[in-house]
């Protein structure tokens, strides 16, 4: 029962917050996440880190004419993830206490209901389950972006969930044939995820037009949009610069995750051979992702949309991970999801931070702000040398084992992808300087930068931030172990993938 | 006391100073603040002179002090413990950090009383100095790695310490990421070696390399080896990444001393000082790096001739030594570079914290063009400058004679050297005397050329102190390496004691060329050019005063190229910078929203078109579902029949 009590319990606190009075919203939201996340903390006692089978696995009938299942379990690639989400979830509560002013209860009702839908995806091992919580996930941000969001937010949302929802279809389809298969080569239909590992699916070489080609380019489609891959990102710095604060930390910090995590669990262990022959464009992609977000957010004038290309930038050295297909390139892209999910929700919320008293994201409308506001330029500061990867801190780890791997499997993509570290760090010290240092800017001069730094509530939200970027730095072992057994048993078992149940 | 717990004492005192003072950042108190990061410093001397006795009653061949705190990274056959090693190498490198650190702390007391924000300076300071002893304590290239950007980190904060103005902010950033540069080299290096020797512990690359190297292709350490000087370029200034040392001169003149001359700067030669058996099994790059540190050498003292503002002179000067110790590094002569290493801290320290002494007499003027005379009112200052000139220039018995000529023999006599290596370090050595001359001749003496408001004044004792320490180390330093030819020339003191103390952990190259005879001359000769350039630019600066005007109208074009460093950052902005930023806006405004996104718009267009289509079809009249039909009928039988 732990899993799905995880899973559902959000929908419990959103029936909650809906009959508590208006006042009590944001206390009891907060107090309710906090208890959820301490609740998920059940599994560093349930989970056994030295074994990579599934783990805590329920099954329940659900349409059992086409073998479609209610099956959800957790393993070590999972394990961080749903952690991850229960994690951010009250600080984000916490994070908008002040910038959400209108229907606040419907705002907490959409946060939860989006616990729900993004645990749902990494804890579903039935197929058509994954897909419906993939989806659902799309409703509440919908309602995020288009009701709390900026200006442009029509706009944004659309090509948003345009986007998304084309992805999806093909998956969706992809997901049909493969129910299909299980019925022709085991006789039984079958949505599991654990029962397509086991199909042979058809390959033929040196051709697009191939059974496993297909859908291995089906779900790999709606996953890069997700992630988003280059040249798919598009809808993601729309939707960020729109998104409310809490918005874009959700959005950046697990859904992106949503789309690499679709890659680890669907796309690399049930087509070896589709991702064999064509790993070499997902490579190139994720080179250029790297390289093309780093350069095109250096220029932007919208700091929120900086650090938007920037998550462009980020994720496409996850790609890269894991196409590598070797033990560092799986770390090292399992632990950047982390180190993305941290670092970028904490760069999301200092933006928001400063907008909420400035009013204005324009990098040219700062300038000095160091001498104003100290704190939350020493926590900004932190965070970006998480961003650019400064040893010591989590993004170090993630980004030298993805180098590390790549260089070992492809050197000349692993040459190029270091180039990102050089870019990273331009873009985002460029912009350090621009907005923190120099001269007194046009927004420090109008409001005489009075109450621009951060207060208590404020250090209360980043402090956590901070924490696990020193703590992920210095002792990666203590989250590595987690996922070891099964990071490892996803790399050594290339092209007969397997993942047993615990028994 | 257990050498793992001195260890680390050692390095978790600056560490503890670090979060001392930055938790009260806001704090005007210069004495509390100096005095907490001063004595963590002191501390991690004191536990540096300890474990030197240490290694000191141990055989030679086995002086390894090693701990491992923490396992930091096991992912795969990557096994990266929290280690450290104390070696005859990395001591003589903790007790310059530690020693010429803690004199650079006391001295910054005096310095930063009037600073606003005293604590914060102190506590980047501390943070440095446990990044620096964890870069050359490290057991392997990774933790080497950590401290590598640690100290890139802190320069970068240091550099732009005062941020309000947004040129020091700019030298900052530009320091950051052409060490990033240097960085990603850095690397690949890694990267190749540890595919290729599946370790990145100093000590298994030490054994495994020259075994493995004799019997297998030596390509990719020959490019592993190269990559890792890339990275020493950008961290140690060498040519073509030396061009954010000079800028970094925007940041407080102690950091000067103590990162960007003393220490950080000399870490890429401590690098291959530790592996100095790897690099003579790819003498390919042993080539690259004595040429690169030769020319550097060359071509940094050319700009140091021109420059008008005492620190930068001195950063000119920092580059330029910085390449004599790379020609020794890539002629395999690892001790000299390791013995100029020190010397150099010694005196180059104290140089920078003399100009220091004078911009805080001077009201932070920095134009040695509206200095002059200065000699009657720092007498300290000038004295102890003094001393750091001598060395500099190489007159014996100074510090750089010993330690300069040595590389300059090695770099004719190695079994890697020439006489053409040899020729450009000369040639460079007269040049540094000239410029360093110079230096020496316009602030400290002739005639004062700045204004009646101006009344210089010797600085404190916390100031004078480090610089009279310094000044007689700048003496006494160079007797630990004098050479064999010149054995018994100063009564009680042995010949080559460096060079014996480190014998145990580098590599050598086979024996050289050349005798007693052709090394004395060569030594006369270096002098001579010294004590030459020295003369003209006495002439030059003291009594005629005109000559330099002239010359430099004479050269017009060429001199013009040497004042603005042969415009080589004017190169990078126009070919490299600005093209960048310029695509990058290119690439976002064709690419992602005239491109991809028109795309998606089309896309979009074409569906609801379709759409449109579909809807004028479902009209809701009957006639037309059964025209639909009858047509379906059609089709369907055409198909079925045909």
């Amino acid at each position: 029962m732990f899993l799905s009590l995880l899973i559902f319990l959000p929908l419990v606190f959103a029936l909650v917050l809906a009959l508590v009075p208006e006042r009590w919203v944001r206390p009891s939201a907060l107090l309710l996440s906090v208890l959820h996340f301490l609740f998920s903390c059940v599994l560093f006692y349930r989970f056994d880190p030295q074994k990579a089978t599934l783990q805590l696995v329920e099954h329940a009938s659900w349409v059992p004419t086409f073998g479609i299942n209610y099956f959800v379990g957790v393993d070590g690639i999972s394990f961080w993830l749903v952690l991850l989400s229960t994690f951010l979830t009250p600080l984000v509560v916490l994070g908008s206490w002040r910038s959400i002013t209108s229907r606040v209860r419907a705002f907490h009702l959409a946060i939860f209901v989006l616990l729900t839908s993004t645990l749902g995806t990494f804890l579903a091992m039935d197929a058509i389950l994954f897909y419906v919580f993939f989806e659902t996930s799309l409703i509440p941000m919908y309602f995020l972006i288009g009701v709390w969001g900026g200006p442009r937010r029509l706009y944004a949302n659309m090509k948003f969930f345009i986007y998304t929802m084309a992805g999806s279809l093909f998956m969706l389809l992809a997901i049909i044939a493969l129910i299909f298969m299980t019925q022709e080569q085991s006789g039984t239909m079958s949505a599991s995820i654990l029962d397509f590992y086991h199909l042979q699916i058809p390959f033929v070489g040196n051709t697009f037009l191939s059974t496993q080609t297909l859908l291995f380019f089906a779900f790999s489609l709606a996953f890069a949009i997700k992630v988003p891959m280059f040249p798919f990102h598009t809808w993601l710095p729309d939707a960020h610069v729109e998104a409310p604060t809490p918005g874009s930390v959700i959005l950046a910090a697990v859904m992106l995750k949503m789309g690499t995590y679709g890659f680890m669990r669907f796309v690399l262990p049930m087509f070896p051979a589709a991702v064999e022959s064509w790993s070499w464009l997902f490579l190139l992609l994720g080179v250029v992702g790297i390289i093309y977000g780093a350069l095109v957010a250096m220029v932007q004038p919208d700091l929120k949309k900086l650090v938007a290309y920037s998550s462009v930038s980020h994720m496409g050295y996850v790609m890269l991970g894991l196409f590598a297909f070797n033990i560092y390139g799986a770390t090292g892209a399992l632990y950047q999801m982390l180190n993305h999910g941290v670092s970028t929700g904490a760069l999301f919320l200092l933006v928001g931070m400063i907008y909420e008293k400035t009013h204005t994201r324009q990098i040219g409308d700062y300038g000095g702000l160091a001498k104003v506001a100290p704190l939350f330029t020493i926590a900004f500061l932190l965070v970006t040398f998480s961003s650019i990867a400064v040893p010591l801190t989590n993004g170090f780890i993630g980004e030298f084992l993805i180098l590390l791997g790549t260089f070992q499997s492809h050197q000349v993509f692993g040459g190029l992808a270091v180039l990102g570290v050089i870019l990273g760090a331009v873009y985002m010290l460029w912009a350090v300087k621009r907005v923190f240092f120099g001269a007194e800017g046009k927004v420090i001069r109008e409001h005489h930068g009075e109450g621009f730094d951060i207060g208590a509530r404020e250090l209360c939200v980043l402090t956590p931030f901070v924490i696990l970027i020193f703590w992920m730095g210095l002792f990666p072992n203590d989250f590595l172990n987690w996922s070891k057994s099964s990071v490892e048993n996803f790399v050594q078992h290339r092209g007969h993938y397997e993942l047993n149940l615990e028994e | 006391m257990n050498h793992a717990l001195i260890i680390l004492t050692l390095l978790i005192a600056p560490l503890l100073g670090f979060l001392f003072n930055g938790v009260r950042f806001r704090s005007h108190n210069a004495v509390v603040a100096g005095a907490v990061a001063t004595g963590a410093a002191a501390t991690s001397f004191i536990c540096s002179l300890m474990l030197y006795f240490d290694l000191l009653k141990m055989p030679p061949e086995s002086r390894v002090l090693a701990t491992r705190f923490f396992d930091w990274i096991t992912v795969g056959n990557l096994q990266v413990p929290f280690g450290f090693v104390v070696d005859q190498i990395s001591v003589v490198m903790i007790l310059i950090i530690t020693g010429v650190g803690s004199l650079i702390h006391l001295f910054s007391v005096g310095y930063m009383s009037h600073d606003e924000r005293p604590a914060k300076y102190f506590a980047y300071l501390n943070l440095f100095l446990f990044n620096m002893l964890v870069l050359v304590l490290g057991d392997n290239l990774l933790i080497t790695f950590v401290g590598w950007e640690g100290v890139g980190l802190c320069s970068y904060l240091l550099i732009g310490f005062w941020f309000t103005d947004g040129q020091k902010a700019a030298a900052g950033m530009k320091a950051f990421v052409t060490n990033r540069i240097g960085d990603a080299g850095f690397l690949i290096g890694i990267f190749i070696l540890f595919f290729t020797y599946n370790s990145v512990n100093y000590a298994d690359l030490a054994n495994l390399i020259p075994e493995m190297a004799e019997m297998s292709w030596s390509g990719p350490l020959t490019l592993a080896t190269l990559f890792l000087f890339i990275g020493a370029t950008g961290k140690s200034a060498q040519i073509p990444l030396y061009v954010w040392l000079p800028d970094a001169m925007a940041g407080p003149t102690p950091v000067s001393a103590l990162i960007h001359a003393a220490t950080m700067v000399t870490a890429g030669v401590y690098l291959f000082v530790r592996m100095s058996h790897v690099l003579v099994m790819a003498p390919l790059t042993m080539g690259v790096i004595a040429w690169v540190g030769a020319l550097t050498a060359l071509v940094a003292a050319s700009i140091g001739i021109t420059q008008w503002d005492i620190k930068r002179v001195l950063a000119y000067s920092t580059v330029s030594q910085l390449g004599y110790m790379f020609l020794a590094v890539g002629v395999g002569a690892f001790s000299a570079a390791q013995f100029h290493l020190m010397t150099h801290a010694f005196f180059k320290a104290l140089m920078f914290l003399g100009s220091g002494s004078v911009i805080h007499a001077m009201h932070e003027e920095q134009d040695i063009r509206k200095m002059g005379g200065l000699r009657k009112y720092l007498p300290i200052t000038h004295l102890t400058f003094l001393f750091g000139w001598l060395a500099i220039i190489g007159i014996p018995p100074f510090a750089g004679f010993f330690s300069k000529d040595e590389i300059l023999w090695q770099a004719y006599s190695s079994p890697q050297g020439s006489k053409y290596l040899w020729f450009v370090g000369a040639v460079t050595a007269a040049m540094t005397a000239f410029y360093m001359t110079r230096l020496m001749a316009l602030t400290f003496w002739g005639r004062s050329r700045f204004g009646q408001d101006v009344h210089p004044h010797e600085s404190p004792p916390t100031m004078t102190i480090p610089l009279i320490v310094l000044g007689f180390l700048s003496v006494v330093g160079g007797w630990l390496g004098i050479p064999h030819v010149l054995a018994g020339i100063l009564p009680g003191v042995p010949a080559g004691i460096f060079e014996h103390w480190l014998e145990p952990v580098t590599a050598k190259l086979g024996e050289g060329h050349g005798g007693a005879i052709v090394e004395m001359s060569l030594m006369g000769i270096s002098v001579a050019l010294a004590g030459l350039a020295s003369g003209l630019a006495f002439i030059c600066y003291l009594f005629s005063p005109q000559l330099p005007k002239q010359i430099a109208q004479m050269l017009g074009p060429v001199y013009q190229a040497v004042y603005n460093k042969y415009y080589v950052d004017e190169f990078y902005f126009a070919r490299l910078i600005s093209p960048l930023v310029e695509g990058s806006k290119a690439l976002w405004l064709y690419i992602d929203i005239n491109f991809i996104d028109k795309a998606t718009y089309f896309a979009g267009d074409l569906v609801s078109g379709l759409a449109a289509f579909v809807k004028t079809v479902q009209n809701g009249k009957t006639q037309s579902y059964a025209l639909y039909m009858a047509l379906g009928v059609v089709v369907i039988m055409t198909v079925v029949l045909l």
